[in-house]
């Protein structure tokens, strides 16, 4: 399986969800600089968390306008899986690519902790990996990770099955308890919990669990018989 | 010459100026002549407290730098020592008390973005930040806001760089109600063979600016940390830089990027005393002249003088020495990243920084006099007698042990700071392998089993009571930490803060401190190797605790081998290794319960230190405890009730029979000791070994139960613990 993080000058979380790629999958990483225009052939493609361009008014909506997003945004209308975790679903959101908008946390702090989450879609090429229900343990850290969409949005995310996790204790505010949600075709993922930062036992300190871990070997398990 | 240049220099300039007449008659002589505007003003900051440590230096010669292990000790940009397989740990703790008193959002924020530059500038990438922050009383209507605006700066700062901030320390005491300390600090890791340093070589080599543009910000930025505070201070606000995290990301990115390369020959960042400072300490380290072109700094807004432009502290710059010829490759990685790049000068053979501006020279000075001159003081000082011992019966007990356990661990001191670190991004990276929360932070060094641990640490109150003792604490705590992880402490960095060292008191405690630590480091094996002085922290005459705020750093050999302070199997055995002898001079115990604040504070036997702890460390390390704590304030309950906490586990506690009364036992503040937990099968791993090593109970349950006087439920020992500072915050 071969991927592609996408690099804004300000993304932080870069080096870590290519480790987790590179070790999970096995397959090469490309780091793909924003000025890029063209992406190397790919079968997944990742936005990863960071501040990309300082995100001093909106994040992730300059991001959104940058020269290599026109090409993830092609990809991903043409089906090609992409996955946004934090500041990455702020630029899935920006572009159009998934509904709804992350706004400043409720208690309007950053909140960096451990999450409890329900996985309730499990049949996603993001997911399969984690049981329908299961509930799972994944860090979050951001300001502005409160996800709201308009009622009839949310229904349709509802009804659709299209909210692929939910906080068993809300950090943020976010509409519904929603934590990641999907697009109509299912191959864009958008997430405010770090999956990469949970996927050996020393992130944990040894003392808790590697449930990060799963949602890569779902990739895995989707891609490369696919 | 222009007006700016023209203006004359009269004895009130001077004096606005932070020099006296002494020193100003230094600069006559240096020169030879009058200086300008702008020569007076780069004296003035070069010979401020602040870059020159002309109050501090004689003592600080008296700590110890060196070790095997030892890189760079104190001298450059940050300490450097070597851990192991072509890797070394850079690292620094800087103050800044004034401007985040002042501005406490931007004050933080640019304490972070400061220290970050100190590290990255030789050659590491930043991989963990610490902090360590001291507020006044809580009752004061100040603190709160000042608390607020530092933790949102640290994090925002720190969060958008992406460097986690995996610990600290925050205190509360009336002292610091009109000064507060916030001492950021800053570990890296570089390969040794790529360190890069600040000294200037090569007759006419380019002078490059890069990162920020110039602007009027922080103009004097160094002066006003070198005086005492007064009402007006606040005045002061545009004296506080303003920080954009962002393009100290790139500036990272773009000199490692760089450094990869052979282009650079010096590197060094801009900060206190902006283009002024980095350009003289350059020259001088390479025994070189400068030549700037003051037309070609970039610049953010219009018409600046000689003076705004040498005297800003705007953030986010570093200025380097490049090889001849590199310029158009080294261009171009700062064109990647959108940061400004301009070459602002060359090296020369005079040995004087010279500077022009629009065709004209607007300051010519020896850099010999504006390094070696400056004044360096050797302060009247009379280290404060240490307080009298107190006995423990002399103490008043506690009739309700359980109510003093819950009022110190939901008091302003010892409650959880998870509010605070919460708000800081401490797993970016992802090599966060021990959370804020226990004794040291532990991060992994990147692709490997190793990890560093690091603590930051100081007890002001002991400092106060006698400052030789305090500052053996204080660097014992540390130490005490670092192992308590099962980590070696290699080295330190230190943040001296002290009120107005013109007062011999506060000079003595200074020396006092210095004394104390200097001891411990020698004893332990465990140098100074950087560290940072902010003395006049002072309000209207009222001086802070001595806060000798040290930041120690050690080595973990393999990260599977670390221990935690949670308690981990219902069953194993709980031992307290070191003696207690029911210390409370000085205690919290004495402070939060009874509302005294005398005594000595407890000795620290610091060939005691060195020999239980390495006892403890080789029981990690062989793998026979992965539960332990250190023992600090609050003593054996406190660190009991933290680590059932940690762990969600209860414990059952025996109580022999002691001379010492019973609230000595469990709240006296002995040093050298720890609390350790192990399966059964290991107990005689543990005792048959000659340190003291107290069997006290197991653990199990889920509640807190020592002997007859104290039975607390997790969920109260929780709540107490956890709701103290949301609640004052909110």
């Amino acid at each position: 399986m071969r991927s592609a993080v996408i690099v804004f000058p300000g993304s932080n979380c870069d080096r870590d969800i290519a480790v987790a790629l590179q070790q999970i999958t096995g397959g090469p990483v490309h780091m793909v600089w924003h000025k890029e225009t063209h992406l190397p052939d790919v079968d997944f493609i990742a936005l990863p968390g960071g501040f990309s361009y300082g995100d001093y008014l909106r994040s992730g909506a300059m991001a959104a306008r940058s020269p290599i997003m026109r090409e993830v945004v092609s990809r991903a209308s043409d089906g090609g899986p992409t996955l946004g975790v934090c500041n990455g679903f702020q630029v899935l959101t920006e572009t159009g690519l998934l509904p709804g908008a992350l706004m400043r946390n409720a208690d309007l702090h950053f909140v960096c902790r451990d999450v409890g989450l329900r996985v309730e879609n499990a049949d996603s090429i993001f997911t399969n990996a984690y049981k329908a229900g299961q509930e799972i343990t994944i860090p979050v850290a951001h300001h502005d990770g409160n996800y709201f969409a308009d009622s009839e949005t949310l229904d349709r995310l509802e009804g659709e099955g299209r909210v692929a996790f939910r906080y068993l204790d809300n950090p943020n505010g976010s509409a519904r308890d929603i934590a990641g949600i999907l697009n109509t075709k299912g191959n864009v993922l958008g997430m405010m919990p770090h999956p990469e930062r949970l996927i050996e036992p020393a992130q944990s300190g040894f003392g808790g669990g590697t449930d990060g871990r799963r949602l890569f070997e779902s990739l895995l398990n989707a891609l490369v018989t696919a | 010459m222009t007006r700016a240049i023209a203006q004359p220099i009269t004895p009130e300039l001077v004096a606005e100026h932070g020099l006296t007449a002494d020193e100003y008659q230094r600069i006559l002589e240096a020169l030879g002549r009058e200086p300008n505007i702008t020569e007076l003003g780069i004296y003035s900051v070069m010979w401020s407290e602040h870059c020159s440590y002309k109050s501090s230096k004689v003592h600080l010669k008296k700590l110890p730098t060196a070790a095997p292990w030892v890189i760079q000790g104190p001298g450059e940009n940050a300490g450097v020592i070597d851990i192991g397989d072509g890797k070394a740990a850079i690292f620094k703790m800087e103050s800044h008390n004034h401007p985040s008193f002042i501005e406490p959002y931007q004050g933080a924020a640019t304490g972070v973005g400061g220290i970050l530059r100190d590290v990255f500038t030789m050659g590491a990438r930043p991989v963990a930040n610490m902090n360590a922050l001291r507020f006044g009383s809580p009752d004061h209507p100040k603190t709160r806001h000042l608390v607020a605006g530092v933790v949102a700066g640290i994090g925002g700062y720190g969060n958008c760089v992406g460097v986690p901030t995996v610990g600290g320390e925050t205190d509360f005491d009336e002292s610091y109600n009109g000064n507060i300390l916030v001492n950021a600090m800053t570990v890296g890791v570089a390969d040794t063979d790529r360190i890069f340093y600040s000294a200037a070589a090569g007759i006419g080599n380019p002078v490059v600016y890069v990162g920020s543009k110039t602007g009027r910000d922080g103009i004097h930025g160094a002066t006003m940390a070198s005086a005492e505070f007064t009402e007006d201070s606040e005045e002061k606000r545009p004296t506080v830089q303003v920080g954009d995290p962002f393009t100290e990301k790139l500036l990272i990115e773009a000199c490692l990027e760089l450094m990869a390369s052979d282009a650079i020959i010096a590197i060094q960042d801009m900060g206190a005393a902006g283009l002024t400072s980095s350009s003289v300490e350059m020259a001088s380290k390479g025994g070189v002249g400068f030549e700037l072109d003051l037309d070609k700094v970039p610049q953010r807004e219009e018409n600046m003088t000689p003076y705004e432009m040498c005297l800003s502290e705007s953030q986010e710059r570093m200025l380097m020495v490049l090889k001849p010829g590199r310029e158009d490759f080294a261009r171009a990685i700062f064109e990647k990243w959108d940061l400004d790049f301009a070459v602002i000068g060359r090296i020369t053979d005079t040995g004087n920084l010279t500077l022009t501006f629009k065709g004209e020279v607007a300051g010519d000075m020896p850099i010999s006099s504006l390094v070696d001159d400056a004044p360096s003081y050797k302060r009247p000082y009379q280290i404060p007698a240490a307080r009298p011992y107190l006995d423990p019966h002399d103490v008043p007990a506690t009739n309700d042990p359980a109510e003093a356990l819950l009022k110190l661990i939901g008091g302003p001191n010892l409650s959880s700071r998870r509010w605070i670190w919460e708000q800081y991004d401490h797993m970016v990276m992802a090599d966060t392998v021990q959370r804020p929360g226990g004794d040291a932070a532990v991060v992994r060094v990147h692709g490997t089993n190793k990890g560093l641990a690091i603590s930051t640490d100081c007890t002001p109150r002991y400092c106060y009571a006698d400052p030789v003792e305090g500052g053996r604490q204080a660097v014992a705590e540390t130490w005490r930490n670092i192992t308590a992880v099962g980590a070696k402490p290699l080295a330190i960095t230190d943040c001296m803060n002290f009120g107005n060292p013109e007062r011999p008191d506060i000079m003595g405690q200074f020396a006092g401190c210095i004394e104390g630590m200097a001891e411990a480091c020698a004893i332990l094996d465990y140098p100074v190797v950087s560290g940072n002085v902010s003395l006049y922290n002072e309000t209207n005459g009222k001086g802070i605790l001595p806060t000798p705020a040290i930041g120690g750093v050690g080595l973990l050999d393999d990260i599977n081998r670390m221990a935690t302070i949670s308690f981990k199997r219902e069953g194993d055995v709980i031992f307290l290794i070191g003696e207690s002898n029911g210390h409370l001079g000085a205690s919290l115990y004495l402070k939060e319960v009874i509302g005294g604040n005398e005594g000595a504070p407890p000795p620290v036997d610091l060939e005691a230190e060195r020999r239980n702890g390495d006892f403890v460390r080789s029981l990690i390390a062989e793998g026979i405890v992965d539960t332990c704590h250190d023992l600090s304030g609050g003593g054996l309950a406190v660190a009991l009730a933290e680590m059932c906490m940690a762990g969600k586990m209860g414990a059952k506690i025996e109580l022999k029979d002691s001379p010492l009364p019973l609230h000595a036992l469990l709240f006296g503040e002995d040093q050298a000791r720890y609390l350790i937990a192990a399966p059964e099968s290991r107990s005689h791993q543990i005792t048959a070994t000659g340190i003291p090593a107290t069997k006290i109970g197991r653990v199990g349950g889920e509640r807190l139960m020592i002997g007859g006087a104290l039975d607390i439920t997790l969920s109260d020992l929780q709540s107490a613990h956890q709701s103290w500072l949301p609640a004052y915050m909110a």
